[in-house]
């Protein structure tokens, strides 16, 4: 098996794409001449041309607009945000116009449209390039939102996502792009959105993650006594309530595991969901690890203390599973 | 007589290539506003509505001036956009009451008109907003081969933020076939444009973007159209946008709540006095196309043909239950009816 780095999923899957439906178009960001600030688009424009692979203005308001008004006439566009952060100042185009389009027309309009963007922390990057930001889109009626957390993943879902009738937010852990892996393509290959998977298995805990932290989750799982299953949601909205509970049934334990502050955060939707749809299996109340609620921290020192580890994830983990009650996370510690 | 009375939104669109019907059309959209208000003050009509009253030549000359093929954005204020693009009166009225006789189906309300069949996106209650949208439709007209262009209407509020900018930037940087229209009627929302605006013209920010600018009196439906075919047929050759400005003025305040007290004294007389339904039908009259005379009992079958639209409305029922969960997704109830833009 060739080994891969995850960046080139993303590439595979956009060049896969737009050479079976000629529909798709991509627009961004230095994306076209200069292959992408992250390598994801390099040798796309080549490929399809300049009228597919756009090169926009620093403009996220225009070409996340015109990539609505893209899809709504017969295109689909698949719109980079080069960090999430920047569609801050787009974000109506996002989740005012596109989210309510299909609605508005009663199915006669539609917006079959992808945004990309990197997301996560980890690198150094500060608070204004690091964040998930996945609750931005998960309120909206009308989009759906996932988490890429390898190449297959990266591959399965960005496919999906282009062929999903409606938008679709697809958050890419920058952290992953220069990560090599073993992968061998497959173009057939898809993530169905609202399907998420069990990526280790286990009896003593069920642990729920996506995105960068699934490799923590795996870690920790591994270095941890107890016996976690990890299960990598995947799609953040719709989520997969049926994998996690039948799941739960069987553990007898649900622990989240988020890249984001606690507030408004997905693993407080699943945990509540569990709490009172599977409250007879639980053994332990559903406990949460999430980061601080704060900015994330530039200096490196402070950025791997605010961002779960293996060893305190599995020592959280280990805790809940040895004493049936939540921990403490790490900051409340010293109270 | 005139066929203002049809169902279709596609015959009462080519319909106004007819000097009459434009004029008509005109009259209906002043009593539909008016219907409106009055409807309010009777209870049928929920949150607010933003008239546009004395703006009717601007609507119109844009729709008689393109194609229905032609994709249009448009904000809040578009009751009388919708009407002239081919909108029935009862799809507006319906909508604007919540029915399911209306445009949306009653799930949308006075800020979300639409109709694909004559190229109406849904208008959108954020300023702004149907800037890039077009753009994004005339992109999708570009990598079809199609000569279609998009048409974005907006206000002079809509002039002041950063969507107006990046849109015209970004049209013009990909020389997109658009047409942005900006109505402006002098006051963003209770605010006079001085108050807001360093420009006394927005037309001269087109130069910003290397676009002609152009000022039009919106009062005249003619004047409109006029700007609006030179615009039309630069996008068709593919020369790219322009910025056209009607200079016009709303004779009612923003929406429900506003009085209009900000106004100074003489300001809606004078405009008044330049009503674009006066101004239209005496050109008529010159014409020869209308009667001496001819306006009154014209005015008087079009109410009452609004009136017939609003008794049908007022018997239409509000949207079953089931609507609340339908065409949110793929998935939910009411399923994939997409509209394509390229059939004809």
């Amino acid at each position: 098996m060739a080994k891969i780095w995850i960046r080139q999923a993303v590439l595979r899957a956009l060049d896969d794409a737009m050479s079976d439906d000629p529909s798709v178009i991509v627009m961004g960001e230095d994306i076209a001449a200069a292959g992408g600030p992250f390598k994801v688009t390099e040798g796309l424009l080549a490929a399809h041309g300049p009228e597919r692979v756009i090169d926009t203005p620093i403009s996220e308001m225009a070409f996340m607009g015109a990539a609505v008004g893209a899809a709504v006439c017969g295109l689909k566009p698949v719109v980079e945000m080069m960090f999430i952060e920047f569609i801050g100042v787009a974000l109506d185009q996002l989740t005012t116009q596109a989210a309510t389009m299909r609605y508005l027309s009663r199915g006669k309009l539609t917006t079959p449209l992808v945004v990309r963007a990197s997301a996560g922390a980890g690198q150094g990057f500060g608070c204004q390039h690091s964040q998930m930001l996945d609750h931005w889109f998960r309120g909206t009626p009308g989009l759906k939102v996932a988490v890429t957390s390898n190449a297959r993943t990266t591959y399965g879902l960005l496919r999906s996502a282009i062929e999903d009738p409606d938008p679709v937010v697809i958050l890419e852990p920058r952290i992953l792009y220069a990560e090599r892996e073993e992968y061998e393509f497959d173009k057939s290959y898809r993530i169905p959105l609202g399907k998420a998977e069990i990526a280790r298995p286990g009896s003593d805990a069920t642990l729920v993650t996506c995105g960068a932290m699934r490799r923590v989750a795996l870690a920790a799982a591994e270095a941890s006594s107890a016996n976690i299953e990890v299960i990598d949601l995947l799609t953040l909205w719709p989520w997969d309530r049926k994998t996690v509970m039948e799941s739960v049934a069987r553990t007898g334990r649900l622990v989240t595991l988020e890249e984001a502050p606690p507030g408004s955060g997905w693993g407080g939707e699943v945990a509540a969901t569990i709490a009172t749809e599977a409250f007879g299996s639980l053994k332990a109340p559903p406990h949460r690890i999430t980061l601080p609620e704060a900015p994330v921290p530039y200096s490196g020192v402070l950025e791997a203390r605010f961002l779960p580890s293996p060893a305190y994830v599995a020592e959280q983990v280990s805790a809940l599973v040895s004493t049936n009650k939540p921990p403490l996370p790490w900051w409340r510690k010293a109270a | 007589m005139t066929i203002s009375n049809s169902n279709s939104p596609l015959a009462r669109r080519e319909a106004l290539a007819n000097r009459l019907e434009q004029l008509t059309r005109m009259i209906e959209i002043r009593s539909v506003e008016d219907r409106i208000q009055k409807l309010f003050a009777e209870g049928h009509v929920r949150g607010s509505t933003h008239l546009a009253s004395g703006q009717e030549a601007v609507s119109v000359g844009i729709a008689r001036s393109i194609d229905p093929d032609d994709i249009v954005t448009c904000t809040y204020r578009g009751h009388g956009h919708a009407l002239a693009l081919g909108v029935t009166p009862a799809g507006v009225i319906g909508e604007i009451c919540g029915r399911v006789i209306g445009c949306a189906g009653g799930l949308g309300g006075s800020m979300h008109l639409v109709e694909p069949e004559v190229g109406l996106l849904p208008t959108a209650a954020i300023i702004g907003a149907g800037l890039p949208i077009a753009c994004g439709a005339a992109m999708a007209a570009r990598a079809r081969g199609k000569d279609r262009i998009a048409v974005s209407i907006f206000g002079d509020g809509s002039a002041n933020i950063g969507a107006f900018h990046e849109a015209l930037n970004f049209a013009a940087i990909r020389k997109l076939p658009v047409v942005f229209v900006c109505e402006n009627n002098l006051y963003g929302e209770y605010t006079r444009i001085q108050l807001s605006t360093p420009v006394e013209d927005i037309a001269i920010r087109a130069t910003s973007y290397n676009m002609p600018g152009v000022i039009v009196d919106g009062q005249d439906a003619d004047k409109v159209a006029e700007a609006m075919a030179a615009a039309v047929a630069r996008a068709r050759r593919g020369e790219g946008p322009t910025l056209i400005e009607m200079k016009t003025y709303r004779y009612s305040g923003h929406s429900r709540s506003d009085p209009a007290t900000y106004r100074p004294a003489g300001e809606l007389d004078a405009w008044l006095k330049r009503d674009p339904i006066d101004i239209f039908a005496s050109r008529l009259i010159e014409e020869g196309v209308l009667a001496a005379g001819g306006l009154e009992p014209l005015k008087a079958e079009t109410r009452e043909a609004v009136e017939r639209a609003t008794a049908e409305v007022l018997e239409s029922p509000a949207p079953d239950l089931g609507e609340i969960l339908s065409h949110i997704g793929a998935h939910s109830a009411g399923g994939d009816q997409r509209w394509n833009f390229w059939s004809r």
